[in-house]
């Protein structure tokens, strides 16, 4: 497994997703699941960069690998901030007008849509979220 | 990894912002910047054929603009490719913005 642990902020988010794309560039992976995964990294890590460690830092690693029959990608992300599982976050309501709208909840909700697996564990003092999408 | 909008305006009340590059969390407060200048249109069009990334920062900013723009007029988006639409039809954005 590929790793890159860098600060838990979101002026980093170019570098996490260079990470990610270099290892998908080395398949030959559909547009549109290579957006849904940048847009999954993105969400996931956004969200560590703006709550896991408020008010202070921290570090968020990134475990990459890209594997399997069928194929696919697994992306781990870990921190070591409080615990937080964004999957029990309740989904937006996506039929409401748009003054009617929050935005809040909207990015994990499209990770849980686009990923064919997404999963949360909390081990020894980390937040550790687990997705996989087959290429 | 960055976001450039150019403006073209047709007359004093309608405008097009045309968006390249990335809309996401580190560029949707251009955006967000761009249309809060805006004053005084009846008309808002985007043009998203040259944009290839769109996450929930940049959905936040297009709610916010589709609202300012039910106060005073329209907003129309152009030339949305079939990523970004995937994205509204999930995330029912798609009954939210007018999409030509």
């Amino acid at each position: 497994m590929k790793s890159l642990t860098v600060p838990a902020k979101v002026d980093q988010l170019d570098i996490v997703t260079e990470f990610i794309n270099e290892e998908l560039e080395k398949q030959d992976c559909p547009m549109k699941a290579q957006m849904q995964i940048a847009i999954a990294v993105e969400e996931i890590f956004v969200n560590i960069a703006h709550y896991a460690y408020k008010p202070k830092d921290g570090d968020a690693t990134i475990l990459c690998e890209i594997g399997g029959d069928p194929l696919a990608i697994t992306i781990q992300f870990l921190d070591n901030g409080k615990p937080y599982n964004p999957l029990q976050k309740e989904d937006p309501d996506t039929t409401l007008s748009a003054e009617e709208r929050e935005i809040g909840g909207l990015g994990i909700f499209m990770v849980k849509k686009s990923m064919d697996s997404i999963d949360y564990q909390y081990v020894e003092g980390k937040n550790i979220l687990t997705i996989k999408k087959n290429l | 990894m960055a976001l450039t909008i150019n403006r073209s305006w047709a007359g004093e009340k309608e405008v097009t912002l045309i968006l390249e590059g990335r809309l996401d969390t580190t560029t949707a407060p251009q955006l967000e910047k761009e249309i809060q200048e805006l004053d005084g249109i009846t008309c808002l069009k985007m043009d998203f054929e040259k944009l290839d990334y769109l996450s929930s920062a940049g959905l936040r900013v297009l709610l916010l603009a589709q609202k300012k723009m039910n106060r005073c007029g329209e907003m129309i988006l152009n030339h949305v490719n079939e990523t970004i639409m995937e994205v509204f039809d999930v995330t029912g954005f798609i009954d939210i913005l007018t999409i030509e």
